[in-house]
């Protein structure tokens, strides 16, 4: 019971995580490879404060504007870059966040990390219990989808996909590109962020080690298995892969099998999303509209 | 209106534009032909600021417009299609038509939170014209689809629909008719003409001469980036210049 409660915090974590990023990838075409960045800055800034005797709400906040800030910062250049080179400029971004977090061993004790983050407190509420844990993630979650969903639907989410689908169209019909990336960035960034702060105060402990390339390349693949550019398609990716991924440990296998477990479920990953953008290159969830000319 | 004055732009060693000016006061539906490589596609990209002059300048409204403004043309009420139709392919038909209005509310995040019955009540009346604008062009029972569902020539009509919803004060259409067939052709030129005789002024790169002559009040000729000949379309047709231009 405890463990299918710390799978769905997880899960949930990572699904405002992916639906973040969603907004950048799958709407606005922005292929953000450094997104771990945003949700390490939230974690360290506000596990930092909260350590330095910052309460929850003011750590949380300052942990979402810093992962905002740091969006707006490395945007002005890198958001005037086209395609893959602003994937490789936020790329280069994010080892750059982890390098300092490293090295800069006076503020964040290196790569011994940050043990004893605080569970958080709200208005006299203690989250201190899984299931009080699990109540705030689904409600950052909700708040998360709600915001992001409804700016996808309105008028801006349509100039995001205008701009995803040929940005030059989209400036002769009035729209400034760079402006509306901008937006998309600094928002996607700062729900990373949250996601960082839910992630801290809930695992206790943060390291450098903790935010590697592996965890953007998980969030990549959980946006495109759920289906880019939808609203659903991340919170059923990160459901799908937090799940998948946990429940090979439960697995009855000899103990000297262990040895090869964790290199085996990253085969197994590799395997399932080859097979699934063979056979179903949209994503579990399709973009809305219909399809139905390209079938006659 | 658009004043372009002695525009030149090069590519390496090409000269692409050289030199050429013209003026569109006055006019309503203005021609631009010349054998393929003549540089008119290449004004309209000097136009609409996607590729900066060497030298000379080009106004809209009186207002210097050369050099990358791009996005802020539209507002300004010039808008342009492309040769190669360049609808938004994933977003549906009617999405692709509501993106063209101007200054709308529930773009920018500040009015769509403060102001949102605003911005319903636009997108309403939005929709409704969008719906008349579908139906002129054939293509209301689209509206669902993807853009890059459509047929290229129904591509082409929603993009002109698109251009006609922004109520520029200019279009500048390349090619409108290219490779489409001849049905889809007479609705272009149909809407076309509707929409100038409701006031709206067009600057139309076109190779089908009869499209040209049933459209054109005026035309110019380019060829080899230079303007070689200006006139109405009878004028244009018995000029020697342009005959040894097209036949070399």
């Amino acid at each position: 019971m405890d463990l299918l409660l710390h799978l769905t915090i997880v899960a949930a974590i990572y699904a405002i995580f992916a639906l973040s990023l969603n907004l950048e990838v799958g709407y606005t075409g922005l292929f953000n490879f450094g997104h771990v960045a945003f949700f390490a800055l939230g974690a360290y800034t506000s596990a930092l404060l909260s350590l330095g005797g910052l309460s929850f709400p003011l750590a949380m906040s300052a942990g979402i504007v810093a992962a905002g800030l740091g969006g707006l910062i490395i945007g002005i250049p890198a958001l005037k870059l086209q395609g893959d080179y602003f994937g490789i400029a936020t790329l280069g971004f994010a080892e750059i966040v982890r390098m300092i977090l490293q090295n800069q061993a006076d503020w964040t004790k290196g790569p011994m990390g940050l043990p004893g983050i605080p569970r958080p407190e709200l208005f006299s509420w203690q989250f201190d219990t899984l299931p009080a844990y699990l109540a705030l993630v689904l409600g950052a979650a909700a708040v998360t989808f709600l915001v992001i969903g409804f700016l996808t639907l309105s008028p801006f989410g349509r100039v995001l996909k205008a701009i995803r689908d040929d940005e030059t169209a989209a400036a002769i019909l009035g729209k400034n590109p760079f402006a509306y990336k901008m937006k998309s960035f600094v928002i996607g960034s700062l729900f990373a962020g949250l996601a960082g702060v839910l992630w801290a105060h809930f695992i206790t402990f943060i390291s450098p080690g903790d935010f590697t390339l592996t965890e953007t390349i998980v969030v990549l693949l959980i946006v495109v298995l759920g289906g880019k550019g939808t609203l659903w398609g991340p919170v059923v990716g990160a459901a799908v892969l937090i799940f998948f991924q946990e429940s090979v440990r439960l697995l009855r296998l000899p103990p000297e099998w262990s040895g090869i477990l964790g290199p085996l479920q990253q085969m197994v990953f590799g395997l399932l999303l080859v097979i699934l953008m063979i056979f179903r290159p949209e994503g579990l969830i399709r973009e809305k509209g219909k399809d139905t000319l390209a079938r006659d | 209106m658009l004043e372009i004055e002695n525009v030149t732009k090069s590519f390496g060693g090409t000269q692409a534009v050289a030199g050429c000016s013209l003026s569109l006061a006055g006019l309503k539906i203005t021609g631009l032909i010349g054998p393929n490589g003549s540089g008119k596609t290449t004004l309209f990209n000097l136009i609409t600021g996607l590729i900066r002059p060497d030298a000379g300048e080009i106004s809209f409204q009186g207002r210097r417009i050369d050099g990358g403004m791009t996005h802020r043309l539209a507002s300004m009420g010039l808008i342009r299609t492309f040769q190669l139709s360049r609808v938004f392919p994933r977003l549906t038909v009617m999405d692709n038509m509501l993106l063209a209005p101007q200054r709308q509310a529930g773009e920018r995040l500040r009015s769509l939170l403060l102001r949102f019955p605003q911005v319903r009540r636009e997108e309403g009346e939005h929709r409704e014209k969008a719906c008349d604008l579908l139906d002129m062009l054939g293509i209301i029972h689209l509206q669902d689809q993807f853009a890059g569902n459509l047929s290229y020539g129904q591509q082409k009509l929603l993009e002109l629909g698109r251009a006609v919803m922004a109520e520029p004060k200019l279009i500048l259409l390349d090619e409108p008719t290219a490779g489409i067939n001849p049905r889809l052709i007479r609705t272009m030129i149909d809407m076309i003409l509707k929409m100038q005789a409701r006031g709206q002024t067009f600057f139309i790169i076109e190779h089908n001469m009869d499209v040209v002559a049933e459209l054109c009040e005026h035309i110019f000729v380019l060829d080899h980036g230079e303007k070689i000949a200006a006139g109405s379309p009878r004028e244009i047709q018995n000029d020697p210049r342009v005959i040894e231009a097209y036949l070399g």
